[in-house]
């Protein structure tokens, strides 16, 4: 679902070619394959690898987000007015109150540990943008493959839908949705509940971007030389699909997996910061800037520090997924 | 050509249709399945009973979903009649019935915000077209130099940058601290120029700025592409200018893909720019859309979504009819 910022459009015109496997790495050393050489490439990409390392970083901060909030924090909902300025109910400290015991500062008015709000925060924007990156990949490789190699009304029908996907208001039909779906339900808390009907909404809008690209793939792949020869040896159409066909489709299903997570970070912080994303009190980044509206006047490090840690996080995806793009796609630089 | 373009208008219409009956299906549906009474929305729950029966017969809500349907659809293209025996109340089309909550005609409502998201949304797109394509093209053809990658890493941060956190930042700088702007709101253009343009900067620039990024890196991805085929070789052999080469070969082929990105973006901004317009507090569509999601005021969601949608499917049409002018190997068929 790339609503992302304003519903931005990926950049599909430089879409990657599944030419990879065909070609021979570029020193003429036989026998190496697509694995080893964008193994090699990405090696060398020094940014890319920087951006893998936060992503890693940020994996971890949000695994061990108990663990953390135990040594380094305080409760995420624990408040503490003590550190508030009692007239304006704004942090005592410098800078939004950082100090060796609240590593980022204190929320003006409730006093909550902001550094524990952003770890809790990672754990539910990272499970929402993998999840829902995964629930896109399935459904957008299953379609796109569907289309690409039934043809004929199967892929009429399924090329239709995905116009008519990414023709949608998404981001006003996700507003709309979410503020009509139920908070809690199968007995989970309000805030795994929550998870889950992000992590539907937003992969159910975003499989067509994937499944555009394994659609336009499988056509090209379907009439190559390997795939005439398979089936002229007797092979079905399953050993086809998933022998032949999808080995080959890695790559750009990879890539697009990759870029659309920085994508699903942006939207569930959008969906919270408009107020249908997770519900308070649990944290999220996004909602924790909509309650900065009011304080960033007096407050301005209230803002900065979760709008700074979107950016960083989905810049960190989006240079880890540029690299690996750069690195499978030998087409270009 | 003409018989495309009929095909087209034809598919248009089609999808606006399905737009309207999915979201009108999951707006009765659900609330129905929830137990809420879009009666007692324009009533009030403390009402007596006739009075709730009266507005029920009256609005229609006893028909089955499929004639509210066809009665809403008939509203919008030739008006209707809401009638509750003597009491008549006539709706002139386009009807897209009454607010549940003010109780006025949503159409003359959503009239009065299109201004402010048409502003928003076209003053952005020039800007942003014009400093995106031209940091793209100059990208390309000096490559690999300080301008080259000063602006590709200042378009990667621009597209990590989610809007709601650029335009809370921008207005914190520039409204606030340097104070070189004043406190932003929307003034009609014929009204006063002069302030429809200073509330409208900081919104177009912050706007701006994320689709500059996207529209820079494809410019320029899609320039090293079109700057390596053989053709804008043949044309530096045969001794034409790099003006002519650059102006008149490479661009043309090199931003047909910007043109369908720039209809789908601007098609969807049109619709409502949710996000820009509540940092902003700008009264457009998505501002009033996100107001009408809260208090669950179907009429409004339904009628924002069908302009957003029209606006969407509007955009492809042209996109598409442009795009046999500019590429002219796009056969029209």
């Amino acid at each position: 679902m790339s609503l992302g910022p304003e519903a931005s459009i990926t950049d599909e015109s430089t879409a990657p070619t599944a030419d990879a496997a065909e070609r021979p790495g570029e020193k003429a050393i036989a026998g190496r394959s697509l694995k080893q050489i964008a193994w090699r490439r990405l090696k060398k990409d020094k940014v890319a690898i920087a951006g893998a390392c936060v992503v890693i970083f940020l994996i971890l901060v949000a695994v061990l987000a108990p663990l953390l909030i135990k040594w380094f924090g305080h409760p995420f909902d624990e408040p503490h007015i003590d550190q508030l300025d009692p007239t304006l109910s704004t942090p005592l400290g410098k800078l939004g109150g950082i100090s060796r015991e609240f590593l980022l500062g204190v929320e003006p008015q409730s006093g909550r540990d902001i550094f524990s709000r952003i770890i809790y925060g990672a754990q539910t924007t990272l499970s929402v943008a993998f999840l829902s990156a995964f629930v896109s990949t399935i459904l957008g490789t299953v379609f796109g493959l569907m289309a690409g190699f039934l043809g004929g009304w199967v892929d009429s029908v399924i090329s239709r839908i995905m116009d008519f996907l990414l023709a949608f208001p998404q981001l006003l039909f996700a507003i709309a949705l979410l503020s009509v779906l139920p908070d809690t339900f199968f007995g989970l808390g309000d805030r795994w509940s929550r998870v889950f009907v992000l992590v539907g909404v937003i992969g159910f809008f975003g499989w067509p971007y994937i499944g555009r690209i394994v659609r336009g793939q499988t056509l090209s792949l379907r009439e190559r030389e390997f795939v005439e020869a398979s089936r002229s040896l007797g092979a079905r159409s399953g050993r086809i699909l998933f022998r032949e066909l999808l080995p080959n489709l890695a790559a750009p299903i990879l890539v697009y997996t990759t870029l659309i997570i920085p994508t699903n970070i942006l939207t569930e912080a959008a969906l919270s910061f408009l107020g249908v994303g997770i519900p308070p009190p649990n944290p999220s980044w996004g909602g924790m800037l909509s309650d900065a509206v009011t304080f960033y006047q007096i407050d301005p490090m209230y803002m900065i520090i979760p709008g700074g840690v979107i950016f960083i996080t989905v810049l960190a995806f989006n240079l880890f997924g540029d690299g690996l793009r750069d690195a499978l796609d030998p087409k270009a630089r | 050509m003409l018989a495309y373009i009929v095909r087209r208008l034809f598919n248009a219409i089609i999808t606006l249709l399905v737009v309207t009956a999915v979201t009108f299906a999951i707006f009765f549906a659900i609330p129905k399945a929830t137990g809420s009474d879009p009666a007692l929305l324009y009533i009030g729950k403390q009402s007596d009973p006739a009075a709730i029966e009266g507005i029920r017969t009256k609005m229609g809500f006893n028909d089955p979903i499929i004639v509210q349907y066809g009665k809403f659809l008939k509203g919008i293209v030739a008006g209707r009649d809401y009638a509750n025996g003597p009491d008549v109340t006539h709706c002139p089309a386009p009807c897209l019935g009454y607010s549940f909550s003010t109780d006025q005609e949503v159409t003359p409502l959503l009239m009065e915000d299109l201004p402010v998201t048409l502003s928003l949304a076209l003053g952005a797109a020039v800007l942003w077209l014009i400093i995106g394509i031209s940091f793209g093209v100059i990208s390309a053809l000096r490559r690999g130099t300080f301008i080259d990658r000063a602006a590709m890493t200042t378009a990667l941060a621009g597209v990590s940058l989610p809007v709601y956190f650029t335009g809370l930042l921008a207005s914190a700088i520039f409204i606030y601290w340097l104070e070189w702007l004043p406190q932003g709101q929307y003034v009609p253009f014929t009204e006063n120029p002069a302030e429809w343009f200073t509330g409208l900067l900081l919104p177009w620039i912050t706007l701006a700025f994320l689709f500059a990024a996207t529209y820079a890196r494809l410019t320029r991805a899609n320039m090293l592409e079109t700057l390596g085929e053989d053709y804008v070789r043949t044309a530096r052999a045969k001794g034409l200018t790099e003006r002519v080469v650059i102006g008149k070969h490479a661009l043309r082929s090199g931003l047909t893909p910007i043109v369908t990105i720039f209809g789908l973006d601007l098609g969807a901004l049109l619709g409502g720019a949710v996000l820009t317009e509540t940092v902003f507090n700008l009264r457009g569509l998505g501002y009033q859309a996100l107001t009408a999601i809260r208090q669950n005021d179907l009429p409004i969601i339904l009628g924002v979504t069908l302009i957003a949608a029209f606006f969407i499917v509007f955009a492809n049409l042209i996109v598409d009819l442009v795009y046999g002018w500019i590429d002219p190997r796009v056969r029209l068929a």
